[in-house]
């Protein structure tokens, strides 16, 4: 490893977003033929540092040298110049072009797609890629979509290659397939710099870690030399415990009874097939599967917000009386305390309305409560200063656009406000999505602290490693039918992993 | 009854501004700008063609000293320059100073339509000139010259020659435009821009470039649809307020013919007809019949615009950023 | 690849909250600005002393106390318009079919008070042309609003279509209640009998109009602010999804809202057509409808600012008409100076929302960004005339 060259040289790079300082002065060089591991809590800059080398920003002070040599890189053009390739945590691409028209997009050559359509088969071949050229990318599954965005940077020809949290959407194997494709990139002599808030994908793959945080560079090391602990405390600045509690359910009673439900989209898709469970109270149920595979549908469909084909869905009170909530009207069933809190995937979508403040998105639950024709706006307010005082919201004040705060505070808020009306039942999907681990482990004490109620959760997450260690049971999903459930303690990784990509033993994931 | 050979040409003359404008229109909205101005910018485009001509032939000793090529050119430069400043303006107000699209789309309209009939009604007075209105006969010679052989080939004539180069220029300038943007890289990376500017900026397409680019040409080749209109349709009168909603028709036909602008050229034809289609209808001796039949080209289009947005399909959506302001930084 | 740091010269940024007053002093300059372009181009264009124009033009609007009620007239009718088109655009749904709206509802109160005249007593017939009114330019709003909803059809061709739609309809009315025959207009209805006319208050023609805008102001001020409807369209607005996902109907918020939208728009129609001019033809309501949407949008969509902005477009429309008739000119040259006027406001909002910052100096502050935002705007519209 001594004898490294630096591909990158990033000295003294400042970036302001108005009043707030996101890069105060960074220092980063990155290596040929090394994997760079960037950490660091939400908000400390790593996103933005990348952007600057990828053009998308353009830093207030600094220098960045390519080479040896100084560059100055301002607008994404630049960076393709200078062999720099990013691919977003959100991928961009173009919906209604085919992948060959987004790969060869932003080139100069003459549009000639069948040529392109040769390079990419060529690039396929070479690190074992599967890309239709001919595809629409509204047709592809994320996974496809990600495939794309890589292929789009190989096809340019980068020598560096940054990748934003791509494993945030993937399967365990997918992941793998991934890595080992980095890996056989590597030792092509490129650069690749990763962003991840999963401990155990940088230990797995990266050769060094840098740490970000508040915008400032920390250090950096190589990673056959730290653990997860030592990381995770830099990049918070004090030590933190890395055990996620896991209570035994006290008491636990059958309070939602799924039996045989279909679910098909508007377009006819089947989106739920057959799907049959009961989630206790006092416990959290964890559901597991490749994202798109009828997790939304299905806690939507509990939530009334889903149109069904077939099957039932019975709320049990705690006397033991079934009620069916099929039929209902979302309201009615918000009513009876099921509470649904999904984080989309730009986390603002569903839920809450960015322009509006903390104070009028808590009223989005109650506005209707009462009869008369006129909004009350006390309680929200009040709701609003209890949530950001117990949750330790960072926010300016209760009339601040929620659209103004950070990721894991824009969360916050919306599970707070969930669970503000004591729910029986709290259905959650993606809770700490791109969150940092100390706002991660608010959240997991918040949903724990529900099931200490007696509340049931069901909790759907996209990190098996967590899931593994929060869930009492795990309802795996592949392809919408029900793969298996099994029980939170004792459950592999690896099982869980092949129970979402195979219903026994065959079924390939979509 | 239906005289269709007299019918045919009106309905292609009517047609002919609306696909310029159209035309425009599309290349414009395939950037993501919505404009609304671009019945304004029609206006701007005719009286500025009007200028320029109105000063060429009062600067004449005698109306047959009249040369061809300048009679032809002035107009035609004077209103792409016309046109070029509407869409300028759009585009700094939209692109650059990132204003609400619609309200600067009507705002331009108002604009436009004001200048046109500010200019055309007091034209003759600002010069000075002793004519008792502005009738540009000699240039409309020019514009509405017919192809050779119009006269001499009957009903084929009547149907396929019989009209001024502009018209055959806008169904050209229409199949061009449909071509690049299906199938050259600039046209990719202008359907890229529209669709989604995020991505375009990222793969290093020069966003607020091709903004400019699109929305400025298109703004130049709606102008012309003001220009074919007064100097050819209308014979060279400029009559205020005369150009009416065409405008927004041609913003229709954006729509109507799902951004294609080579689906244009026959949906402009068929709006053509449908909008004179009052005059060739037997209405007997009630003249108020007259008024629905007038009707008739906006139910239409009403009743297009339900099926289609009933059918529902991917590739018949507006770009999927249209009206919407572009900002690199956007947290 | 190239080596000179060829940095970006000006680099935009956008900027936090700014204090109301400053936003405010910026639209004044800009409005101050615009005031000064405007001189010039009529100086320019016509040769006259500006001063003299400005002079002429607040002559027009408050010359006498005939004009103050016209202005008032005026500010009202657009205000009205302007009521209703606001719910509407805070849902983010782009009605500029107000003008449709508008010949909707006094095409359905002159219906009234042609053919129902003899038939119902004096004050029973202004109850139905009200009501016929209010439904006439509900259902043109609702059309639209529906399809919206069932199918998401585009919603600005579609009510753009419909003005077009109503106008003809008004047009094959006219034809067939022309009095005389022939004469192609419908003349003063009931001019004898005054039947199914609005009441006058006083002496004062216009004020029964002033009093019923004013009340539909405070109505749509409440009604957007505080009410469970205003607050669930802007939810609708802001975000469809979350609007579905806390169990808000979408498709019947956007159908109630057009139809309250369209109702308004027939109170002007019904003010237009019984309370002012007692008669009706297709451009009754003179391009309003598309002025409207600029008064709501400059005035943010709030019921009280846009007093205001419909106060500053009605002042410089009759202001630059009696330009027109002083110095006999042509009365589109109001349409120039709003143009400009209006090009000038939301080139603006820019300078509130951003700042630029030079790249060499760091002393650029905001108020040089300000001041180069007048100039660049100038420029530009300066090319244009």
């Amino acid at each position: 490893m001594e004898n490294k060259t630096a591909a990158v040289k990033m000295r003294d790079i400042t970036k302001r977003f108005g009043p707030t300082l996101a890069n105060d002065k960074v220092w980063l060089d990155i290596y040929k033929g090394e994997i760079l591991a960037l950490l660091g809590e939400n908000g400390s800059g790593k996103t933005t540092l990348m952007n600057m080398l990828s053009g998308i920003y353009f830093p207030d002070e600094g220098h960045i040298y390519i080479n040896d040599e100084e560059v100055v890189i301002k607008s994404p053009k630049d960076a393709f110049d200078h062999g720099i390739g990013m691919i977003h945590q959100h991928f961009k691409l173009v919906d209604v072009l085919t992948a060959a028209e987004n790969i060869t997009l932003g080139l100069e050559e003459k549009l000639d797609l069948k040529a392109v359509s040769q390079r990419i088969k060529a690039i396929c071949d070479n690190y074992g890629f599967e890309v239709d050229p001919n595809q629409k990318i509204y047709d592809m599954s994320v996974s496809q979509k990600q495939t794309v965005e890589i292929v789009k940077v190989l096809y340019r020809g980068a020598d560096i290659l940054i990748l934003d949290e791509p494993t945030a959407v993937l399967t365990p194997q997918e992941t793998d397939k991934l890595f080992a494709v980095l890996r056989n990139m590597r030792n092509d002599g490129k650069a690749i710099v990763i962003i991840t808030h999963k401990m155990h994908e940088v230990e797995a793959l990266s050769d060094r870690v840098a740490v970000l945080r508040h915008g400032q560079f920390v250090g950096d090391m190589l990673t056959s030399t730290t653990n997860a602990q030592e990381m995770t405390n830099m990049m918070v600045g004090h030590a933190v415990t890395l055990n996620i509690d896991r209570p035994e359910p006290v008491n636990p009673k059958p309070r939602i009874e799924v039996k045989n439900l279909t679910v098909r989209s508007m377009d006819g898709i089947l989106k739920l097939d057959d799907v049959s469970f009961t989630a206790n109270s006092g416990e959290i149920l964890g559901i597991a599967g490749i994202s798109g595979c009828g997790q939304k549908e299905l806690l939507e469909a509990i939530a009334g917000l889903q149109p069904t084909e077939k099957g039932s869905i019975c709320y049990v009170n705690d006397d033991g009386e079934a009620e069916e909530l099929l039929g209902k009207d979302p309201l009615a069933i918000a009513e009876k305390g099921v509470a649904l809190s999904f984080v989309p995937e730009d986390r603002l979508g569903m839920g809450l309305v960015g322009n509006m403040d903390l104070s009028d998105n808590m009223m989005l639950r109650s506005f209707r409560r009462g009869k008369s024709i006129f909004t009350d706006r006390k309680n929200p307010k009040k709701l609003a200063e209890t949530v950001v005082k117990e949750l330790e919201v960072n926010t300016p004040g209760i009339s601040t656009p929620v659209r103004r705060l950070s990721g894991g505070n824009v969360q916050k808020v919306l599970v707070g406000r969930e669970i503000a009306n004591a729910p029986t039942v709290l259905l959650t999907a993606y809770a700490v999505r791109g969150l940092d681990i100390n706002s991660s482990y608010t959240i997991y004490d918040l949903i724990n602290r529900q099931k200490a109620k007696g509340v049931a959760v069901i909790y759907v997450g996209e990190d098996l490693d967590v899931l593994l260690e929060l869930a009492d049971r795990i309802l795996v999903l592949c392809g919408g039918k029900v793969s298996g459930i099994v029980p939170g303690r004792g459950a592999t990784k690896r099982d869980v992993g092949m129970m979402m990509t195979k219903l026994g033993g065959n079924k390939a994931d979509e | 009854m239906f005289d269709i050979v007299a019918f045919i040409p009106r309905a292609i003359m009517q047609g002919i501004p609306l696909l310029f404008g159209s035309t425009g229109e599309t290349l414009t909205e395939k950037s993501g700008n919505l404009n609304l101005g671009i019945a304004g910018i029609m206006y701007v485009g005719g009286i500025c063609g009007v200028i320029g001509s109105f000063l060429y032939e009062q600067s004449l000793p005698s109306p047959d000293a009249i040369n061809g090529f300048l009679a032809i050119s002035i107009p035609l430069v004077c209103c792409l320059v016309g046109s070029l400043l509407m869409g300028l303006l759009y585009c700094f107000l939209t692109v650059t100073l990132r204003a609400n699209q619609n309200v600067t789309g009507l705002a331009m309209t108002t604009f436009g339509v004001g200048f046109g009939n500010f200019f055309g009604g007091s034209l003759i007075k600002l010069s000075g000139a002793e004519v008792p209105s502005i009738a540009l006969s000699a240039t409309n010679a020019y514009f509405s010259k017919k192809l050779p052989f119009a006269d001499d080939l009957g009903w084929f004539g009547e149907i396929f020659l019989s009209y001024g180069f502009l018209a055959y220029l806008a169904i050209i300038i229409a199949l061009v435009v449909a071509y690049v943007l299906k199938h050259t890289r600039v046209g990719l990376h202008l359907r890229a821009v529209g669709e989604n500017p995020n991505t375009a900026d990222a793969a290093g397409i020069n966003v607020n470039k091709y903004k400019y680019m699109a929305t400025c040409i298109g703004a130049m080749i709606a102008g012309l649809g003001g220009l074919y209109y007064v100097m050819d349709y209308a014979c060279g009168v400029w009559s205020n307020d005369a150009f009416g909603d065409r405008g927004w028709l041609a913003i229709a036909l954006v729509i109507f013919t799902l951004w294609k602008p080579n689906i244009g050229v026959l949906a402009s034809f068929l709006f053509g007809g449908l909008y004179i289609l009052y005059i060739f209808l037997p209405t007997g001796t009630n003249l108020a019949v007259k008024e629905l039949y007038k009707m008739i080209p906006y139910v239409v289009t009403i009743i297009v615009l339900i099926v289609t947005s009933m059918r529902n399909r991917r590739e018949d959506q507006p770009p999927a950023s249209l009206g919407l302001a572009y900002f690199r930084e956007e947290r | 690849m190239n080596k000179q740091n060829k940095e970006p010269l000006v680099h935009i940024v956008k900027r936090g909250a700014m204090p109301w007053y400053k936003a405010w002093a910026i639209r004044g300059i800009a409005l101050v600005a615009a005031l000064l372009l405007c001189a010039v181009i009529t100086t320019v264009c016509t040769g006259l002393d500006p001063v003299k124009v400005y002079d002429t033009m607040i002559q027009g609007n408050f010359g006498s106390e005939r004009k103050i009620w016209i202005l008032l007239q005026n500010i009202a009718i657009l205000l009205c318009i302007s009521l209703a088109v606001t719910p509407a655009f805070k849902m983010k749904f782009w009605n500029i079919g107000a003008e449709g709206q508008v010949l909707a509802g006094g095409l359905a109160a002159a219906a009234c008070m042609i053919c129902l005249a003899d038939k119902l007593s004096p004050a029973m017939l202004i109850v139905v042309i009200c009501a016929a009114g209010v439904i006439g330019g509900a259902i043109w709003g609702f059309i639209p609003a529906f399809f919206k909803a069932k199918w998401n059809t585009n919603e600005t061709l579609f009510t753009l279509m419909m003005n077009y739609v109503a106008m003809q309809l008004v047009a094959y009315f006219t034809i067939v209640w022309e009095v005389p025959k022939g004469s192609g207009k419908i003349g003063i209805i009931n001019q004898s009998t005054e039947l199914g006319w609005l009441p006058q208050i006083g002496d004062y023609k216009y004020l029964l109009n002033v009093l019923v805008v004013v009340a539909i102001t405070v109505f749509v001020y409440i009604y957007m602010n505080y009410s469970k409807h205003g607050y669930e369209l802007s939810v609708v607005g802001e975000s469809e999804r979350t609007a579905r996902y806390v169990g808000i109907k979408v498709d019947r918020v956007i159908m109630r809202t057009m139809l309250l939208s369209g109702a308004i728009c027939g109170v002007a129609g019904v003010l237009l057509v019984s309370g002012t001019d007692h008669t009706i033809t297709t451009t009754i309501s003179d391009g309003r409808g598309f002025t409207a949407v600029m008064v709501s949008w400059l005035a943010k969509f709030n019921p009280i600012t846009m007093i205001f902005t419909s106060f500053l477009l009605v002042f410089m429309d009759r202001g630059a008409g009696e330009i027109s008739t002083v110095f006999s000119l042509n009365q589109s040259f109001a349409d120039i100076l709003c143009g400009v006027i209006i090009f000038f406001i939301i080139g603006c909002e820019f300078f509130i929302s951003y700042k630029l910052s030079f790249r060499k100096s760091e002393k650029a502050d905001k108020t040089e960004a300000g001041e180069q935002s007048d100039a660049d705007e100038k420029k530009e519209v300066k090319e244009d005339v």
